[in-house]
Parts: C-alpha cells; structure tokens; sequence
C-alpha cells in the first residue's frame, strides 16, 4: 500500500546531470543537432517560399562554393568572425561575460580609420599600417580594461557594463564620421591609404593568414601557458583560485588586455582588410554572434574554426536563398536563430541525460 | 515649446516603460534575458498582424470600432512576445542553457522574425487605425497645459504606467512578488521553502516577455502612427539599460523611462549640430553606466542585481 502511494508521487522523468560523456558520443548528439537544424530550416523554406524541398540547399551550397569570389568571401567572414570569437574565449572562460565585443572591435576600427583620414598619404603606406595597428589596439584595450577595473575592483556587474559600452561606442562612430565628412550625408566613403597589400594578387589572404596565426597562438596561451591555467581556475572556483594565490583582480584585467587586443586587431583587419571605411554596423553584429561561436565550441579556438565556418556558411547561403527566391534579406537572420536554438538545446543533451519512471522500475525488477 | 517636448517623451518613453517592466519582472526571477531586443521586435509584428486581420475582417474603414482596434492588436502582440518568452524559458529553465547566450539567440531570431514577416502584412489603413491608439480621452485641449500633458495620451501611455505600479506594487507588497523575489536571489533556498521555482521562472518571463512586446507594438501604432520602422531592437536594449537604472524598481523605472525619453528626444529639439546630436546619444548609456559604477561601489544590498540573475537553476548541483 504505502509503496505505490509512493510510486505515484515519483515524478514520471528525473534530470540527472552526466558525469563525463564518452566524446564521440557528445559530438554524435552535436551531429545529430546541426543535421536536424538544417532539416528543420529546409522545412521551414519550403514553407515560407514553396519550392521544392531539394532546392533550398542547392541555392544554399551554391551561395557559398559556386564561384571563387564566393569562396574568398566565405573565408573573409570567417576570419573575420573567428578573430573577434578569439577575443571574447579567455575571457569567458574565466566566466566574465564580455558582451561588448562589438564595440570593442568596432572602436578598434575607428581609431584605425581615424589614423588613415589624419596622417593617410602623408607617411609611407607601411608605416601608416604600423600606427593604425598601434592605435585600433590601444583604443581597444581602453575600452575593454575600463569595465574589468570595475569588475576587479568593485565587482561591477560586466555584462551590463560592456553592453552599454557597445552603444557609447556606436554615438562615437557616428560623431567622428560627422566630424570628418562635412557634406552632411553622414557616410564615409573608401579611405585611398591603409589598404592591407594584396599577396599574390588575393586581397583577402593577409586577413586570413594573420587570424590563422592568432588561432593557434590563442589556443596556446590558453592551454600551455601558465597565464591560460590561471584563466581556466578562476573560471572554475574563484575561492580555489584565491586559495591557490592567484592575484584574480591582476588575472582579470590581464585576460581583458588581451580580449583588447584582439579586438583591436580585428578592427584593424575591418579597415584594412576589408570594407576600407568605418561605419557604425562595421563590425555587423559579429561580436555578438562570436559570443554565440566561441562558447558553442566550448571555448576551444580549434573548433571555433568549426563554428565559426558553420555560422558564415549558413549565413552567406540563406542570404543566397534570400536573393535566389525574392525573400526579404532579414531570410537568414531566421535561419541562424533557429540554428542557434538547436545547437543551445543539444547543449542539453549532452550535459544531463532524462530517466524515465518506468524504466527505473525494470532495472529493479 | 517646453510642454511640447515634456508631452513627446513622456510619449516617447513609453516604448521603453513596457520594456523595462517587462525586463524588470524577468530579472527579478533570475533570468537576464538579453532576448528583449528580439521580444519587442515580435511584440510589434504580432501586433500588426493582429491589426491586419482585424482591419480586413472589417467590410468598410469607417466601420472600425476604436476599442477592438487596440484590443485585438494587444492581444496579438502579447500572444507572440509570451510565446518567444516561453521558447527563451523552455532553454533556460528546463533545458538549463547558458542564459547570455540564449537570449542574443532570441534576439537575433526575433530581429530576424520581425523583419522578415513585416513584408508580408498588408498595412493598408494602418494610420486610420493608429487613431485608435493615440486618443483616449473625448478632452482635446491643446492649450491647457494640464490637459497636454496629462490627459492627451493614446490609451498604451497609461496602460504602460498602470502596468509598471502594478508591478511594483505586487513584487514589493504581495507573497507572490515576495516568492518571485527568493526564487531570483536565491534559488535553492526559495525551492527548499517549497516555492516552485520553476514555475515561477516561466510565469515571470512569459509576462515580462508580453509586457515587453507591447513596447513594440506601441511605438509603432501610437509613436509611429502606424507606420513600420526597423529600429525597435535598439528600444530594447535601452529597455534592458533602463532596468539597471531604474534598480530593479518598476516604479522607478516610470521616472526612468521618462528621462530616457527626454534625452532621447532632446537633440532634435536643441540647436546643435549633427555631430554634437550624436555625442548626445551616448548620454542614456553613460548615465546608466554610470548609475551601475555608483551602485557597485555602494554596495547596498537593496540596490544590487538579483544574486542568481543569469544563472540557471539545477536542483541536483549544490
């Protein structure tokens, strides 16, 4: 009597969180998340454009990979979006939710573009990229290190403080542009100076080259270096890390030097690299998505590449589809949202497995 | 000239008013939901498509009734911003997904939505519609300045500082807003008095998320007059600055909103130019930045975020 009495106030599933997952078997659940995204978003084309169900990932391989310029463009964004995922990975892994990474960059970007419109044709062009490197680094660790000394010193909440900074960072953009252009149409048009050199004719491949470098360096730092150890402990227990005698106010505003830096690079290969101008979308909202990228690769820079390649496909595909079917361009933005909820879900799976009432009651009997 | 400018951004605040509320409700639960932007944004579409349907149901435009006109389009909105609330919940909660990253999720998803589906709605006889919204009281004195600036309004003005007292009044006065409150500071001790946290945590955002998208769909009915811009995930994330603001205080977040509005508003109403405009848009965030420093270095307990505000709760891991 009493025991099914029991029985019926036994919730019918439990949540138990798993201990260690063998990993080929979190990256079959992984798999199975991208592939029953991208099932998911064919199904909801089909809906949105009626066409055929096939068609939609013809135009979406076809946007990426049909011609060269594609392809180049493909690698382009992923550099792009890969260095400034780089640049927010140390930080959250020592759990400082840095949601600034768009201003960061984007500040990064104007003191570069401020440099080509002050000293452009006036120094030798080698030198003026050294300056726009000095000054896109320098202004993006200012802007990265003023919300860490408020968090190290009075544990400010970090990521309120860098969102808001975001926005003082686009009404600067849009004053200086004001400033510098005095026509009044509010746009700055190409700079001439401070374009990066083409190597073997291909505009995009120093871009490519440098965030190669800077991948593997930063997956270094963070797991050879003594700095990177410091990173992870104060990421897992910040009384361990006390304990242990690591200076965390120091590991803090260290780790958001170098979130700067990054940025700032990454707002140097914007200017340089790419769109020889600054706007206040320059940066496009990838410092949001690289937050997106960086912790769906679990902070490892190796398979930031991974993530990184899977968010710019898809982007640049749906925006294919978009132009292919006559649908309004904000098609991929739907796209990738509901890529990211499967990719958070599966998150889910990986981490706790469901057990069900009934079969608890079979391993018993 | 100066009542006239008090008058529209008391109007304009509003956008932020039901924003900041809504956020305001959400944080209080210990979710920080970044996907504000994206609610508000769906908030509006959902709005218009309620409008839309409504309007088309109608055989002639002059037949249209004022009170469903508003009702039907409010439903609508907080129908579509619950629901994206509820998908944010379901991966916060149950799911227990990184919150931060959920919810830049929902925004981008919901910029996304909106944009994309706003294309698709007839908006014809938006602006005969819109008038629904703007007027409330038969009084229209435009001298008075009493009557200006109080009783002028479209009927979401009030309904934004009715709902933010109500709000206020249930999280500082009432064993709910109590038990809401516990389960945001402190989530295992709230679970442990018995309070479902979980159910809490989906009540909290699916009403925030609905308070919330009416934001949008006022700013494009009443502040617009009916007319579409895609501006509104910008309003969100004022909204989501307002909350720091205001403390965590909806009441407050009244006043707030209002002095939001006002230096929103401000530079096109002073002599400066555009450079010097855009150095004064900054000015919202600065002062919110600035009120977060100041309240961190205080450190007074009543005046801190929530303790457990974004992480998610697992009642198994102590």
């Amino acid at each position: 009597m009493k025991s099914t009495e029991k029985s019926a106030r036994e919730p019918f599933f439990q949540i138990v969180k798993r201990d260690n997952l063998v990993w080929w078997k979190a990256w079959l659940i992984r798999a199975a998340a991208v592939i029953s995204a991208f099932l998911v978003c064919g199904i909801v084309s089909v809906i949105l454009t009626k066409r055929g169900f096939g068609s939609f990932y013809v135009s979406l391989f076809k946007g990426v990979f049909q011609t060269e310029r594609r392809i180049w463009n493909l690698f382009q964004n992923i550099s792009l979006l890969l260095c400034i995922s780089l640049a927010v990975t140390p930080a959250f892994k020592m759990r400082f939710w840095n949601i600034g990474a768009e201003g960061q960059a984007l500040v990064g970007a104007l003191a570069s573009a401020a440099i080509v419109v002050y000293f452009g044709g006036k120094v030798p062009e080698a030198l003026l990229l050294v300056m726009m490197f000095g000054a896109a680094v320098a202004a993006s660790v200012i802007w990265a290190v003023i919300p860490a000394l408020f968090k190290a010193q009075w544990n400010t909440n970090e990521t309120l403080f860098t969102l808001m900074m975001n926005y003082v960072a686009k009404s600067l953009v849009a004053y200086f542009i004001n400033v510098w252009v005095t026509s009044g149409s509010g746009v700055l048009g190409v700079l001439k100076f401070g374009h990066f050199p083409a190597i073997g004719g291909y505009a995009y491949l120093l871009n490519i080259i440098i965030v190669a470098v800077l991948t593997v360096l930063v997956y270094m730092y963070l797991k050879k270096t003594k700095h990177g150890y410091e990173v992870s402990v104060v990421g897992e227990s910040l009384n361990t890390a006390r304990y242990v005698g690591i200076n965390v106010k120091k590991v803090i505003i260290r780790t958001m030097v170098l979130t700067g830096v990054l940025c700032g690079i990454a707002g140097l290969l914007l200017v340089a690299g790419t769109s020889h101008t600054v706007a206040t979308n320059t940066v496009g909202g990838r410092g949001f998505t690289a937050i997106l990228v960086s912790w769906l690769a679990k902070f490892n820079p190796l398979y930031m590449i991974l993530t990184s390649f899977m968010v710019v496909f898809l982007q640049q595909g749906a925006a294919q589809v978009a132009t292919d079917y006559r649908l309004s361009n904000a098609f991929p933005d739907i796209i990738i949202g509901m890529f990211f909820f499967f990719i958070i879900a599966c998150e889910f799976f990986a981490n706790y497995s469901i057990k069900f009432r009934l079969a608890k009651k079979e391993k018993k009997a | 000239m100066f009542v006239i400018f008090l008058f529209n951004a008391i109007r304009f605040s509003t956008t932020f008013m039901f924003g900041c509320t809504g956020e305001t409700i959400t944080e209080k639960g210990g979710n920080l939901n970044l996907g504000i932007p994206g609610i508000m944004c769906v908030g509006a579409v959902g709005g218009c498509i309620g409008e839309s349907i409504y309007l088309k149901s109608l055989s002639d435009i002059s037949r249209i009734n004022p009170f469903l006109a508003v009702l039907i389009p409010i439903l609508f909105a907080m129908l579509f911003s619950g629901a994206l609330g509820m998908l944010y919940c379901f991966l916060t909660v149950t799911l227990r997904c990184n919150q931060n990253v959920t919810g830049l999720a929902i925004t981008t998803f919901g910029v996304g939505f909106t944009n994309f589906f706003i294309t698709l709605v007839d908006k014809t006889n938006f602006n005969v519609a819109s008038k629904s919204f703007t007027k409330f009281f038969p009084i229209q004195d435009a001298s008075n300045w009493f009557v200006k600036l109080f009783l002028s309004y479209g009927v979401m003005v009030y309904l934004a500082v009715i709902i933010a007292i109500i709000a206020a009044i249930i999280l500082n006065k009432t064993r709910l807003g109590l038990n809401l409150k516990a389960v945001g500071e402190n989530p295992a001790t709230a679970d442990a008095a018995g309070i479902s946290v979980t159910a809490y945590k989906y009540g909290a955002t699916g009403i925030g998320s609905a308070i919330a998208g009416l934001g949008g769909l006022f700013y494009i009915m009443d502040y617009l007059n009916g007319s579409w811009e895609y501006s509104i995930d910008a309003m969100g994330w004022l909204a989501i600055a307002l909350v720091i603001f205001s403390i965590w205080r909806p009441n407050w977040g009244i006043l707030g909103s209002i002095l939001f509005g006002a230096l929103y508003i401000a530079p096109s109403y002073l002599n400066v130019s555009f450079s010097q405009k855009e150095l004064l848009k900054m000015i919202p965030y600065i002062v919110t930045i600035f009120v977060l420093i100041v309240s961190s270095i205080r450190n007074k307990k009543e005046n801190q975020p929530p303790a457990s505000l974004g992480l998610s709760y697992f009642r198994e891991e102590r």
